[in-house]
């Protein structure tokens, strides 16, 4: 089952900190929900750095990313 | 193309050219004429425009500061070019106002923001160093808060004129300014004729570094305390890389400006060595800072951007200053009284209000605990 999490509406650093528990937890796929740019880059980055793969999804309103390792 | 651009500001590269720029610019501002080692303070300058309004009535520290103004609205020119303009609220505002007029007192008992204080340290003031050290202390405590849980719940989106709130009272004050408002002989606008307020450079200069810097650090995110946040929190320089290109770029330009040092702790412009109080007042900014998710200078940057929770810290830093000010809370500079020198710095109800800061944020930090599930 794909982990979901939804960081919508933390502010910084929540986003980071829910993406990378997820990560230690180390059930992939993870999906993380965010609304602004700023998460996503901040997710993307922090999780590229913990070796992970990221795909974005543009929703509109917010982004899905989905990380893999 | 603009997905690209945005890719670039993200880059270590991006956030080390706002940094560069921040630090190009201002000693620029100082040299302009700005006062000395605070070619940008946010809080200095919030404090200023409090004064301006007469908030406060500290007569030598009353300007409306068009670099406060251009912060924000540089942000909102950044935001609303690469569509990232977004009214966003309540995630705690009334808790965002509290911490941000505490920010606003630790940063006032120090005489200075965290921009300041890489500025002041940036020209040789040692008390810098102290400062620097609590704020890295209060941030430090805040990450141990926000490893165990600690967040003030999330924001929703709203209204886009809750979005513009921010940037449409900006848009007020340069209007203020620029007509030279005045509505009586002892009425508002108070602008300072002595005294750092009466010190600044020509307002169309201010803006447009005002500006530049806005946009920049729209784009890159630049923070001062989630430079050091990230560094503690999960090893992560990308920010303060941006911090140490603005350290080298300025100390570079105060070399050539002839604006470096003495290097000292004593009398520093605008600055004291009372040195408890400047570790314990920027002890209370960074966990301020650290528990509002952001710097003075992030808070006006994500306010340009739509968020009204970032626009009531700023509210709150600007009524905090008001109430320093009233209360006699801010620090004083040292001093040379008839041939001795006199160590300046923060009187008991300056002590007595940086601790009950660091209380409040330590009971705000232990208490908003719900867990956010992911």
């Amino acid at each position: 089952m794909t982990h979901t999490v939804d960081a919508r509406g933390l502010s910084c650093p929540q986003p980071v900190i829910l993406a990378r528990n997820a990560i230690q937890v180390g059930k992939f796929p993870i999906e993380v929900l965010v609304e602004t740019v700023t998460s996503r880059e901040n997710v993307r980055r922090a999780a590229e750095k913990l070796g992970c793969a990221v795909q974005v999804e543009d929703l509109g309103d917010e982004f899905m990313l989905t990380l893999t390792k | 193309m603009s997905e690209k651009l945005t890719r670039f500001f993200a880059s270590r590269w991006g956030i080390i050219l706002a940094g560069a720029v921040i630090g190009l610019l201002a000693p620029v501002l100082q040299y302009a004429g700005n006062p000395k080692n605070m070619g940008i303070c946010v809080a200095c300058f919030e404090r200023d425009i409090a004064g301006a309004l007469g908030l406060h009535r500290a007569a030598v520290v009353q300007y409306v500061r068009p670099e406060i103004v251009a912060f924000v609205l540089g942000s909102t020119i950044a935001a609303l070019l690469f569509r990232e303009f977004k009214a966003r609220a309540g995630s705690a505002p009334i808790v965002r106002f509290v911490l941000g007029m505490f920010a606003m007192i630790g940063a006032l008992a120090f005489l200075g923001c965290p921009w300041r204080a890489l500025l002041r340290f940036s020209a040789g003031d040692l008390n810098a160093v102290v400062g620097l050290l609590g704020l890295t202390t209060g941030i430090v405590v805040g990450v141990q808060f926000l490893k165990a849980g600690y967040n003030l719940g999330r924001s929703h989106k709203t209204y886009p004129a809750v979005g513009w709130i921010m940037p449409v009272l900006m848009i007020g004050l340069l209007l203020l300014l620029v007509f030279n408002v005045k509505v009586s002989d002892t009425g508002a606008l108070f602008f300072s004729e002595s005294g750092p307020g009466s010190q600044h450079a020509f307002w169309l200069i201010s803006l447009g570094a005002g500006l530049i810097i806005g946009f920049l650090a729209q784009r890159t995110r630049f923070c001062t305390m989630g430079s050091i946040r990230d560094v503690i929190l999960m090893r992560d320089t990308h920010l303060i890389s941006g911090l140490a290109a603005l350290v080298v770029v300025a100390v570079v330009m105060n070399l050539i400006l002839g604006q470096f040092g003495p290097i000292a702790f004593f009398g520093q412009p605008v600055a004291h060595s009372q040195h408890l109080w400047n570790f314990l007042g920027m002890a209370l900014s960074g966990l301020a800072f650290a528990l509002a998710g952001g710097c003075p200078g992030r808070q006006l940057f994500l306010a340009g951007e739509g968020d009204g929770d970032s626009a009531v810290f700023v509210l709150g830093m600007i009524t905090g200053a008001g109430l320093a000010h009233n209360f006699t809370l801010a620090g004083s500079p040292d001093a040379v009284v008839e041939g001795v020198q006199k160590v300046g710095g923060i009187n008991p109800y300056g002590m007595a209000a940086v601790i009950l800061g660091l209380v409040v944020c330590v009971v705000l930090g232990l208490t908003m605990r719900q867990k956010v599930e992911g």
